[in-house]
């Protein structure tokens, strides 16, 4: 094997290799998404964060806007203090809505944005006051059977007897 | 009775000091390699030689297994996928199992029998036909020049193959799912793309296979130098290097995942 | 010691764990000389060309080269030591990956700064010198087994050694090429001046061309003289050796049992 065929393999070989770290940093992930962009911190204070992880997108409108980099408990007002990261190019106004959704039926949760009318926007490191927190099913299944039950005690209210036979 | 007893617990302490033993040798040899592996920075064309004997004769058995191990993270996915609907989320599964698992580990397993049963075997025999002993007697040192420059050829070729690895395979699992099924070429994609985080799941793969490279090919130079020096001392070590290789690396992969992506999506 | 001496051995003993290989051994080689240490399969001939060139330590004794002794330099003494010895391995011992050219070119690239046209020159001249300049293309896989011994000799003589050591050169060569070898190791060796150290067990071939012949057994100097008092001797384990007889002093039978007890022959049986 002549040395420079065998330097020209190589070379092609490393140049292929870079090749495919970067299909696999651009096309595959999401490298080319988003953290090109500058970005800045919101903090919002939940609830109830349901199944919400790091990294889940934060929605405006359908379009990702962002991703939550952090969440943790905060100790004071024992709710869930969730950290996002918002590309600059997005910028919300100081009523914004914040809210946790689930795409789908049982998909991902993640964090819509609803903009407000306010005239100044949220700045770096800035707090959302406005939160929605998660439904739980639990909760839901919960409220669903109460409404149910006192729908039913109304009706039964009119019709005593049977209460009485109870 | 006792006698045969005693005998036996004998023989399980003889075998874990011998294997402390070798461990300590072969960590020896590691730090030796590491030391000496100036030369191998400072005359570079040693390493490219051996890169084209790690990295390009492995090519073709890596992007041949990648295609299809793709195309059948496609098939099945798809399988299963589209019993919930979600069948546009397949691009998601071949890309998320190629770069987090199957790319680092099934890269690293077929580099272990490809390149490293073949540094093995190249070592063993120089040192069978006394030409480790030869160049010892010419001043040379054969760590710093035939064991570091093979060493440090594996650790660089490595990422580079487990990275063509699952791109090939990402695009047979484009191939099977969007060409021949018939998915929607725009979901693959963007699905794909919203569910891959470059740094928590390209960053740790890649960390990943460097992990591997540098296990697989100190396991290799190991082996091959410390073979006995005749034909079957040669076949062993070349053995051990695959079987001892193969099981480092699945035994780190679980190492590295559990660390890794521990309580996070 | 005289300035003559390249090579002193005194009261050297080596041991492998229990295994004693070498009792006792003191040899002088001079400059200039082409020297045989003969003996049977494994009565650790090869184990004092390893000691010399610092390979292993002696349990007692030493080997001095050139005024130094050889298991007390530091790695690096040793390395440098090293460059003026040379040692011609079993079968050459050819790095199999390169070419016959580079071959004989590694020591000089690794060693020296020389320019490219230069190692060229001397390397053509090594070659030259073995017959073998019309070969350097070729890799070692090609050669037959007495070119790639050539070869090999031709790379230990690149840096012109003082001292160049053959482990068994005449093994497995056809008689042509032991000629050749057996004359290019007496010719090389006075053309440069250095001195060379046969390991062997080919009596009538050495004989030819050494200058002084010891006779190791079983760890001792049994014999030693010229090739004219080797052939002369009468010492039953010289002219077993120089004539291969079967029997004497070196039994055929390893040591064991009476036959006939080993066959449970002698009691009971008979």
């Amino acid at each position: 094997m002549q040395r420079t065929t065998m330097d020209l393999w190589v070379g092609v070989f490393v140049m292929a290799g870079i090749g495919a770290l970067l299909i696999l940093a651009l096309k595959v992930g999401n490298l080319g998404t988003y953290s090109a962009a500058e970005s800045y911190t919101l903090i919002g204070n939940f609830e109830n964060i349901g199944g919400l992880k790091v990294r889940a997108p934060v929605k405006s409108a359908g379009v990702v806007v962002g991703r939550i980099t952090d969440i943790r408990f905060n100790t004071e007002t024992y709710d869930a203090a969730v950290t996002m990261n918002i590309d600059n190019r997005y910028q919300f106004p100081r009523d914004t809505f914040a809210s946790i959704l689930t795409s789908g039926l049982l998909g991902e949760q993640y964090i819509g944005l609803a903009a407000g009318g306010d005239e100044t926007v949220l700045k770096n490191g800035d707090k959302i006051m406005k939160t929605n927190s998660a439904m739980v099913l639990e909760e839901m299944i919960g409220r669903f059977l109460f409404d149910k039950a006192s729908e039913n005690k109304a009706s039964e209210d009119s019709d005593s007897d049977d209460d009485g036979k109870k | 009775m006792p006698r045969r007893i005693v005998i036996g617990i004998r023989g399980v302490g003889h075998r874990v000091i011998d294997s402390i033993w070798r461990l300590g040798y072969a960590s020896r040899f590691f730090l030796l390699t590491l030391l000496k592996s100036g030369i191998s920075f400072r005359r570079f064309g040693l390493v490219i030689r051996e890169l084209y004997f790690t990295g390009v004769l492995s090519l073709i058995i890596i992007i041949v297994s990648g295609l299809f191990v793709g195309m059948v993270l496609g098939l099945q996915g798809y399988e299963t996928l589209q019993r919930f609907g979600a069948e546009s989320a397949v691009g998601t599964m071949v890309a998320l199992s190629l770069v987090r698992e199957l790319g680092p580990v099934v890269a690293a397993l077929l580099f272990a029998s490809r390149a490293g049963s073949a540094i093995t075997a190249e070592i063993g025999l120089m040192k069978a036909t006394d030409q480790l002993a030869a160049m010892e007697m010419m001043a040379v040192d054969p760590i710093a020049r035939v064991v570091a420059p093979r060493f440090w050829a594996g650790v660089i070729s490595m990422p580079f193959l487990a990275a063509m690895f699952s791109v090939v395979g990402v695009f047979g699992g484009y191939l099977v799912a969007v060409v021949l099924i018939g998915v929607d070429d725009g979901s693959f994609w963007s699905q794909m793309q919203n569910a891959v985080d470059f740094r928590y799941d390209i960053v740790n793969g890649v960390i990943k296979t460097c992990v591997f490279g540098v296990a697989v090919t100190a396991i290799a130079v190991f082996e091959g130098y410390d073979a006995s020096p005749t034909a079957e001392g040669v076949s062993g070590a070349t053995t051990r290097t695959v079987v001892t290789s193969s099981l480092a690396i699945l035994g780190l992969d679980f190492v590295l995942t559990s660390v890794m992506f521990r309580g996070m999506s | 010691m005289t300035p003559e001496t390249l090579v002193e051995i005194k009261g050297l003993n080596f041991s492998y764990g229990e295994r004693s290989i070498l009792k006792g051994v003191n040899m002088t080689m001079s400059r200039g000389k082409v020297i045989a240490i003969m003996g049977g399969s494994g009565s650790g001939k090869t184990t004092l060309l390893r000691l010399i060139g610092g390979a292993v330590r002696p349990s007692s004794g030493y080997v001095k080269v050139a005024g130094k002794v050889v298991h007390e330099l530091k790695r690096d003494e040793l390395f440098e030591m090293r460059r003026k010895m040379s040692m011609l391995f079993q079968f050459g011992a050819l790095f199999t990956d390169l070419s016959v050219f580079d071959n004989v070119a590694f020591q000089m690239r690794e060693h020296t700064d020389l320019p490219e046209s230069m190692i060229r020159d001397l390397v053509l001249m090594k070659l030259q010198a073995v017959g073998l300049r019309g070969v350097h293309n070729l890799m070692p896989a090609q050669l037959s087994g007495g070119m790639a011994r050539r070869v090999a000799l031709a790379r230990s003589i690149a840096l012109d050694p003082l001292l160049i050591m053959y482990d068994e050169p005449f093994t497995g060569l056809d008689p042509i090429s032991l000629t050749v070898i057996g004359n290019l190791i007496r010719r090389l060796t006075d053309a440069l001046g250095m001195t060379s150290i046969v390991v062997t067990h080919d009596v009538q071939e050495s004989l030819k061309i050494v200058d002084y012949v010891y006779f190791i057994s079983e760890g001792v100097i049994a014999a030693h003289g010229t090739p004219a008092e080797v052939r002369g001797s009468v010492a039953p384990f010289v002219h077993q050796f120089v004539h291969g007889e079967e029997d004497g002093p070196v039994s055929f039978h390893y040591p064991a049992e009476t036959y006939a007890s080993d066959l449970k022959l002698e009691k009971g049986f008979a």
